[in-house]
């Protein structure tokens, strides 16, 4: 007689999920009007560009590297956006294509150097950081505002899911990209050779995967998803601002690890990503329904689950180890 | 006796001091300039000696660290605890300076043992199990000060970062202390060889007996406790503890300090010289680039620039790469 074995790979999937629905829950029972349409939309609306920075550095951690450039990607993109439409009247889709041709090629250039010369990811990425970051503020140190009839349509665009409760354009762009990653994680040939690369290098190398080019299209990847949540940003603030998304990589390296995939690479779901972010998202609403609550207790939250999603998985790895 | 100076690696970046400092020598006016006020000694160079002593004490403790093979996020947050509750201490009770300070740094140093404990008993990746208190521990320093900015004026703890020793900052004497207890540490008793050993290969050393365990767990509660005094100076400096803001972005500073001084984020040999060396070229650099009036905010991309070529510098790739290239166009 079998017992029901849950596979190794789910379990933290499984427990990322638990979490949420027990937070949520317990925020639904606590306080009134929590557990509404509302709330939900705009937990989709609220963490739209922390959850698209979040996709690409699940791509990046799958892979065993790590990213700290994206926060820094993210306000160099909203800044070209907002100084190309404000200052120079392109047209906003055309200023976007711009950043994201930049973001693309920033993080391939990084994938380069991290490939080509077996430099640490940690320290390029580093760089990465202070010199988009800085580029940023070259183009502008002021925030600059954006109004053009295009954005204005844009945010017009929604679903309604219920009273006074809609999807915005940014959350159905960030769901639509889950939906793409998924695809691309498990469905395509470049999906698989990022979960080969990330669990064994030498074995890639071996079967003959091209090793290479799919480390330098991770962190591509990776720059593209930091300039298209700052493209979002631009959106949701209707501005760009050189100092934006300060701390954002620690944010979305929580997620990703919240989320229940591994830091050493090669094992974990985009999925996972998706409900650890609406978990940070989730802890934030908490803490504004509760006036009482301030927002450090949200640093104390995240490092808390930290500690217990990396423990849970420490326990896990030995479990299966044992069982071999 | 040149053991100090471990071979030539600190000759790279003292190289690249040098070569700072006498463009600064030409293109700043003033930069090397000293003046005597109230038994005190001021200047440019001074400046960098006291600001730099931050980064110089973090990077101290992160060249063992990152011997081990490890490294070591949470410091900055560590510095704004340790700010924390030496502000909140002295502001709302009557205990010494000495006991506050110790308090503070006690605390710090448990804080480090928890990094420690986990990367070494539970196994977990040092940037992981670091980024735990990088995260959680400025929501800590937040909690003790009630995410407000206490200020303090009790004139004890204000000499930490403004006082004179002996005509020069009080600051740098700290530094000095610390980095001479872990040269005597590491140096006179066999605990150098012991980092390194697990940092090179931690099997062999656990075979050789070597206590591994024990030694990172004291590596992180070295580097915390360094944290810790860094976060005293910050505090003292400005008269408060700022959670929020104070050592924001250090650790990288440090970790860019330990990496330019020569010694390998994969572990093994290291050299602290190395590091407090590439503390000072940091702190120069920002000190020249404001003296030029660079704007504050781009700062940050001629730092991008010098630890990339750095990486690019070490790596045996690209070395071999250039070599060719330059062979050939002496061929040619």
């Amino acid at each position: 007689m079998s017992r029901f074995v849950p596979n190794a790979r789910l379990v933290p999937l499984m427990a990322t999920t638990l979490v949420l629905i027990v937070l949520f829950g317990f925020a639904s029972m606590q306080y009134p009007g929590f557990a509404s349409a509302r709330v939900v939309a705009n937990l989709f609306r609220d963490n739209a560009f922390l959850g698209i920075t979040a996709i690409g550095m699940t791509f990046v951690i799958l892979s065993g590297g790590i990213d700290l450039s994206v926060g820094g990607v993210l306000a160099f993109s909203t800044i070209l956006i907002a100084t190309l439409v404000g200052g120079h009247g392109w047209h906003p889709l055309a200023a976007i294509s711009v950043g994201l041709l930049c973001g693309t090629f920033f993080g391939a250039v990084m994938g380069f150097l991290i490939q080509r010369y077996e430099l640490p990811p940690f320290l390029v990425t580093l760089g990465g950081m202070f010199f988009a970051r800085g580029l940023a503020f070259v183009i502008s140190p002021e925030s600059v505002g954006i109004s053009h009839p295009f954005y204005d349509k844009v945010m017009e665009i929604g679903i309604p899911v219920g009273p006074k409760a809609r999807l915005t354009a940014i959350a159905l762009l960030w769901i639509g990209v889950v939906f793409v990653a998924i695809f691309v994680a498990h469905w395509t040939a470049f999906g698989r050779n990022v979960y080969a690369l990330g669990g064994n290098e030498q074995s890639a190398r071996l079967m003959g995967l091209p090793v290479g080019p799919t480390r330098v299209g991770v962190y591509a990847l990776n720059g593209f998803c930091s300039a298209l949540a700052g493209a979002v940003a631009t959106f949701y603030m209707g501005s760009g601002n050189p100092s934006m998304g300060v701390g954002l990589e620690l944010d979305a390296i929580a997620s990703v690890v919240i989320g229940g995939t591994l830091l050493t690479g090669g094992s974990g779901f985009v999925a996972g990503t998706l409900v650890g972010v609406l978990i940070l998202g989730t802890i934030q609403t908490v803490i504004l329904f509760d006036g009482r609550l301030n927002s450090w207790w949200m640093r104390i939250a995240i490092g808390v689950l930290l500690l217990g999603f990396i423990l849970l998985q420490r326990l896990l790895g030995r479990l299966t180890a044992a069982r071999r | 006796m040149k053991d100090w100076f471990a071979g030539g690696r600190v000759l790279y970046p003292l190289i690249g001091l040098g070569l700072l400092l006498m463009f600064d020598f030409f293109f700043v006016p003033n930069f090397f300039q000293f003046e005597v006020r109230d038994g005190r000694l001021f200047g440019t160079v001074i400046d960098i000696l006291n600001q730099g002593s931050k980064v110089m004490l973090l990077a101290i403790g992160m060249t063992l660290v990152i011997a081990t093979g490890g490294v070591d996020l949470s410091v900055g947050s560590l510095m704004a605890v340790a700010g924390a509750v030496a502000a909140v201490l002295v502001t709302r009770s009557d205990l010494p300076v000495p006991v506050v300070c110790g308090v503070a740094l006690g605390a710090v140093l448990l804080l480090g043992a928890f990094n420690g404990v986990l990367v070494s008993l539970v196994g977990i990746q040092p940037i992981v199990a670091t980024l735990i208190l990088m995260v959680a521990g400025r929501g800590v320093a937040m909690l003790l000060t009630d995410g407000q900015i206490v200020t303090f004026e009790n004139e004890a703890l204000v000499y930490i970062g403004n006082g004179a020793f002996l005509g020069l900052p009080f600051t740098l004497t700290l530094v000095l202390a610390v980095w001479g207890g872990a040269l005597l540490l590491t140096r006179r008793t066999a605990l150098g060889l012991f980092i390194e050993t697990v940092g090179d290969n931690e099997t062999a050393a656990r075979f050789c007996g070597v206590p591994n365990r024990l030694v990172k767990t004291g590596v992180y509660c070295f580097s915390a406790v360094c944290a810790g005094v860094a976060g005293l100076i910050a505090a003292s400096n400005i008269k408060a503890a700022d959670s929020s803001r104070v050592g924001e972005m250090m650790e990288l500073d440090a970790i860019f300090a330990v990496v330019v001084g020569g010694t390998a984020l994969t572990g093994g040999r290291f050299t602290m010289a190395g590091s407090v060396t590439g503390a000072l070229l940091i702190q120069t650099l920002t000190t020249t680039m404001v003296s030029l009036n660079v704007s504050p905010a781009i700062i940050p991309v001629p730092k991008a620039v010098v630890i990339v070529a750095v990486c690019l510098l070490q790596s045996d790739k690209f070395r071999a790469e250039i070599g060719r290239v330059l062979g050939r166009k002496a061929m040619a």
